[in-house]
């Protein structure tokens, strides 16, 4: 059988039939790589908090607490996906002012199978239902990281409300900040426009919807502040909710003189792993396209966290004379913690060094600086979540040079990447200083409103029996 | 008839119950204990916590034998116990009023 070459007309028309069709075909459409990707990442992330978390958490508490822990995240999980799902996701993403959202699409009305969310790059959607799952995730373990700080002596009750509080006057708003915006297709078609313009009136109009589009974003992100994955919203954030609750609830009974050994670093080290597993669903996710773009998230999130545990490793070896599991397992978590912002900007030998400094800068503050202040954060919460995400936040505006090997700040208005180092480095220092604050003060207003309501913390006799038999009435281990 | 309360290093256990078994010793009682003497404990740290722990872990092995026999099962524990370092425990002897085999119902010197 022989094939006849195609003659140049047919060619000509069959060029001209493709070029229609693509030009038809200007509305975007979901991509189902991408689709596929974002839906794995979701579950990715909720591993992270059950059972990774739960179980990193509970292995370092005694067996007598273990329950307790184990319930406030899973907990913490449910109820967030709850209120996420009745508003949350309306607060945090869609345009309201400056500082949170509004309810349009509160009890996901108007949220269908056909919706679409943006992503970072024009013409490339995602479902938004899998968006607002992503996020949701993300809602779900911040608080759930909190109660690492108070843990072995807070009430479950006093978790119950202040998880949902902390939730809406903390995480909600800053995500909002942080991250909401009016994504990458109507800043650059509006652009677009301004440069189209024929004549002054038509551009001062279009500069007009610009200015508008531009405007719907949430403060932190206008200020330009640039975070990945989550190191300001997530880690700083939670970090010092924590850091405000340990102080606040006081120190554990017995706490500097009685024996307070982790009852199962096996346990822990299964929770740490399945910790840095889930995180790439966590970073590579936040690149909410299963692009090149991703790809680097992940290759951060393996060279960050091997560096850190290794520097964090290594460093405990000479101080303190032995290499630790539960240092090197620390050492892990504060690499994945600093990566979190600068997953998808940072050059790859940036993350490399980046882990290397989490690893050694969070270990002196889980334990010089600890023991020199004296507070009882029981499971480093502030150590490795905050200090973690403040090294990370500020080395993202340093690492995201493209002389560096980073990606460079996109504007969507140029279609460029761009870079400015005093400029960025403000914009991190704000971004990071206004959740100290915020996070800080609200979150204190927040115990104590709690403390009121319900009381924080359980009494000496309880504490001393252990929580899991007088909050749960049920014991972890009946061997 | 006597108790023999002995702790000893973990680790000895298979041999002192060896050595019972090769004196005619056919039963005993064991239990993971914690405790130390003259052996120091050891540091435990865990990020920022450094913890003295002084408790060690032991064994402690207790076994009835009529009061003629008591010599015999000291001499067999201590040689079967003994490593020369510091640790390797101590032995007490305990007056015992009465022993029943609970299957046969079978008293004192016949429950041994």
């Amino acid at each position: 059988m022989t094939f006849k070459r195609p003659t140049s007309a047919g060619l000509i028309a069959l060029a001209a039939g493709l070029l229609t069709a693509t030009a038809a075909c200007a509305e975007p459409t979901v991509n189902k790589g991408d689709n596929a990707w974002m839906l794995t990442s979701t579950v990715l992330v909720l591993l992270m908090t059950i059972p990774g978390l739960a179980l990193f958490y509970g292995g370092l508490v005694r067996s007598k607490n273990m329950l307790s822990v184990l319930m406030q995240v899973f907990y913490t999980v449910c109820i967030v996906v709850v209120l996420y799902a009745l508003f949350g996701y309306s607060l945090a993403f869609t345009g309201g002012s400056d500082y949170i959202g509004g309810l349009s699409k509160a009890f996901m009305s108007g949220v269908t199978t056909d919706s679409k969310a943006a992503t970072f790059s024009i013409d490339a959607n995602i479902s938004e239902l899998v968006y607002f799952c992503f996020q949701m995730t993300f809602a779900a373990i911040t608080p759930a990281l909190i109660v690492g700080a108070f843990a072995e002596r807070m009430k479950f009750a006093a978790v119950v409300l202040f998880v949902p509080l902390w939730l809406i006057c903390v995480y909600l708003p800053i995500s909002h900040m942080v991250w909401y915006w009016a994504g990458p297709d109507a800043i650059s078609e509006a652009a677009k426009a301004v440069a189209a313009a024929a004549d002054a009136a038509a551009k001062t109009a279009a500069q007009a919807k610009l200015d508008e589009v531009n405007a719907d974003a949430g403060w932190l992100f206008k200020v330009g502040a640039i975070d990945f994955a989550g190191g300001t919203v997530v880690h700083i954030n939670a970090g010092i909710a924590g850091l405000v609750g340990a102080l606040l609830i006081g120190k554990r009974i017995g706490y500097g003189k009685e024996l307070m050994a982790p009852h199962s670093l096996t346990m822990s080290m299964i929770g740490a792993s399945l910790l840095w597993v889930g995180w790439f669903g966590f970073n590579a996710g936040s690149n909410l396209e299963a692009s090149g773009g991703a790809a680097l998230a992940m290759s951060n999130s393996f060279v960050a966290t091997a560096a850190a545990a290794l520097s964090w490793m290594f460093a405990e070896w000479i101080v303190k004379g032995h290499p630790s599991v539960l240092g090197a397992l620390s050492g892990a978590v504060a690499g994945l913690v600093a990566v979190t912002p600068a997953a998808g900007y940072s050059g790859i030998m940036g993350a490399l060094v980046l882990g290397l400094v989490a690893g050694v800068v969070c270990l002196i503050a889980c334990t010089a600086v600890k023991n020199a202040i004296g507070y009882d954060d029981s499971l480093d919460v502030f150590g490795v979540h905050c200090i973690g995400g403040i090294v990370g936040a500020i080395g993202t505006g340093i690492l995201v040079n493209p002389d560096l090997g980073g990606t460079g700040v996109m504007n969507y208005e140029t279609g460029k990447a761009a870079y400015d180092f005093a400029g960025q480095m403000m914009s991190q220092l704000k971004a990071v200083g206004f959740t100290l604050v915020w996070s800080g003060i609200i979150s204190a207003v927040l115990y104590k409103i709690v403390d009121v309501i319900v009381g924080l913390r359980v009494t000496a006799e309880k504490e001393r029996e252990g929580l899991d038999v007088t909050e749960h009435t049920e014991r972890a281990y009946n061997m | 008839m006597k108790i023999v309360m002995a702790i000893i290093k973990p680790f000895k256990l298979e041999e002192v119950r060896d050595a019972l078994t090769a004196i005619g010793v056919h039963g005993l009682t064991v239990t993971e204990v914690k405790g130390y003497g003259r052996q120091k404990g050891h540091t435990e740290i865990y990020r920022g916590a450094e913890y003295a722990v002084s408790f060690l872990p032991k064994i402690k092995l207790e076994v009835a034998v009529a009061s003629d026999q008591v010599d015999k099962t000291i001499e067999a524990i201590t040689n079967a116990a003994k490593t020369g370092q510091i640790g390797d425990g101590k032995i007490f002897v305990i007056g015992l009023d009465h022993a029943v085999r609970i299957r046969t119902g079978e008293a004192d010197a016949a429950a041994l």
